[in-house]
């Protein structure tokens, strides 16, 4: 592969491992050969090539693209004020001795309640419409940002805060020149897995709301619904794919904002 | 050029709780500090050296007696004081410069031109020129024990305290930031206050040495040295200075300290 990249300097995809495509083009073979051969029943086991015609024609779908800028949306909002209350809440509760006495204790019962059992509250409270999938894929994020966040700030040594201390900081000053970029580490890692949470949680909000609005998640449904597998295969390779390319983005965002860290 | 602190430290005593008990860990202090004077600070491990600079720089209030700085009593931290501790302490995701510059974020006394001034005068006093946008990670101990007096100074305090700094520092780096540390000092002008374990640097550094003794922690007594500068490690005088030290840490006086480990051999 070395010799392949250094023939294609300029190919746009430098820097992407291509081992990472053994696994996959396997399976595929294999997936082609079972199917030719017929190892299995082909109404529900479509072969690979009728995935990429159903594929290709759901590109073409009118609910296809609305569908995934659906997801995506929603997947983005959510992330965005789950993360933002989680920090935020991280550091009120990593801060304060009082706060924390207050109210960890109630936050870590909450926890021990899966997630997906609070749709039918909020279904209840707030609809079934875009607001409501919001405020479920938010509260997914919330809880790994916020514990890693808690953490991340209870580790600020004594030391640093003493400098904080030497130099006057105000209030404001702590926070955002010491905890939050001493707690960043800690705080990116709940990032990733409120990433990973809110994304689960927009698909499965729109499986379990397959009736309402438009996403993934229903195309999905919808295409089990109508006994097109090759639909559903198709959706789900979208899932990962979107997950995936998500997870990229993010862990190319930590590197580049722990820099300070060095190689170790 | 920073105006140089008058330090008075009068009948300082420090208590601490512990386990319900309480530990005398200082007891009637009493020190005159004149502007622009170096004082070192040696004594056994655990006889409040690391106590009286938290109390001077601010960072413990609790304590009965009167510390003074220019006729003031401390009551918290201040920009008139620096420290810098045993460890550099440095921000890891500040380069070296923004290290510098987290001294002045609360600075109210210099113009942004002045503060700018600072910051590249006190590179330049530390020698470290080029590296200001080094990651502390990128840097030796030396290195980062300069950045972090550089950014002690960057404030021009009267008070410079510096706690054991170069004592993780092997001999050659140690003796070389002796001699800035010396340069800063007359260059500056500020009143220094450096605790070691370490006699010769103890020597070599002071206008006067305060020796402590634990249990209550107390001054024993109080050397001036009286050697022009700068000093030859091997004089005779500098030896002489050196014996007389020494016997405040002679093996067999304190054999209940040997015993507990708490007593610093010398070297
Ligand atoms: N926060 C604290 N609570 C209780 N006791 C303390 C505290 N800080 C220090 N002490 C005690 O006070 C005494 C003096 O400690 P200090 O750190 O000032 O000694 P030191 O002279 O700096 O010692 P060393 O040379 O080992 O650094 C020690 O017995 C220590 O155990
Ligand atoms: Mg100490």
């Amino acid at each position: 592969m070395s010799t392949l990249r250094k023939a294609l300097p300029g190919f746009p995809l430098s820097g992407f491992d291509y081992r990472a495509l053994v696994l996959p083009v396997f399976f595929v073979a294999f997936w082609a050969l079972a199917h030719g051969v017929g190892w299995v029943d082909t109404r529900l086991i479509p072969s690979p090539l009728g995935v990429v015609k159903t594929a290709w024609g759901s590109i073409f779908a009118e609910d296809f693209l609305p569908g995934l800028w659906g997801s995506l949306y929603r997947d983005v909002s959510g992330f965005v004020i789950g993360g933002l209350f989680g920090v935020a809440t991280g550091v009120a509760l990593g801060l304060s001795r009082w706060l924390d006495a207050a109210f960890n204790p109630a936050l870590n019962a909450l926890k021990q309640i899966s997630l997906f059992a609070w749709l039918p509250l909020i279904t209840s409270w707030f609809g079934y419409d875009d607001g409501a999938k919001i405020l479920f894929i938010a509260a997914s994020t919330f809880y790994p940002v916020a514990v890693n966040t808690f953490e991340g700030v209870r580790g600020v040594t004594r030391q640093h805060l003493e400098v904080a201390r030497v130099f006057r900081f105000s209030r404001t000053q702590l926070i955002f020149r010491l905890l939050l970029p001493a707690a960043a580490p800690r705080i990116l890692t709940g990032l990733q897995m409120g990433l990973v949470f809110a994304w689960l949680a927009t698909i499965g909000s729109e499986f379990l709301l397959a009736n309402w609005g438009n996403g993934l998640g229903n195309i999905i449904i919808h295409g089990r619904e109508a006994l097109d597998v090759g639909l559903v295969i198709w959706g789900l390779i979208i899932v990962g794919i979107v997950g995936s390319l998500l997870n990229r983005l993010a862990r190319r965002a930590e590197s580049r904002l722990l820099g300070w860290r060095g190689t170790a | 050029m920073a105006q140089a602190g008058t330090l008075e430290i009068q009948h300082l005593r420090k208590n601490y709780a512990v386990n319900g008990a309480t530990l005398n860990v200082l007891e009637n202090i009493n020190l005159s500090i004149r502007p622009g004077e170096f004082i070192t600070i040696v004594g056994a491990s655990g006889c409040g050296k690391s106590t009286l600079l938290r109390l001077i720089i601010g960072l413990d209030t609790q304590y009965d007696g009167d510390i003074f700085l220019d006729g003031r009593r401390i009551r918290d931290t201040g920009l008139d004081r620096g420290i810098v501790f045993q460890e550099h302490r440095l921000f890891p995701w500040l380069t070296v410069r923004k290290n510098i510059e987290t001294g002045l974020l609360n600075n109210t006394r210099f113009s942004e031109a002045e503060k700018e001034a600072s910051v590249r005068a006190h590179i330049e006093l530390v020698g470290l020129q080029g590296f200001e946008s080094a990651y502390p990670h990128q840097l030796s101990g030396g290195m980062s024990q300069r950045v972090a007096i550089a950014r002690a100074l960057v404030n021009r305090p009267e008070v410079l305290l510096l706690d054991e700094p170069f004592g993780a520092l092997d001999a050659f780096t140690r003796h070389f930031l002796q001699d800035e540390l010396l340069r800063i000092s007359s260059e500056e002008g500020i009143t220094m206050v450096l605790v070691t374990h370490d006699i010769e640097e103890a020597i070599y550094l002071a206008d006067r040495v305060v020796v402590m003794q634990p249990r209550p922690g107390r001054i024993r007594r109080v050397v001036d040295i009286d050697l022009p500068r700068p000093r030859p490690r091997n004089s005779e005088a500098f030896a002489r200075y050196k014996d007389d030290l020494l016997k405040d840490f002679s093996v067999g006086e304190h054999p209940e300290e040997i015993l507990a480990g708490n007593i610093e051999q010398p070297a």
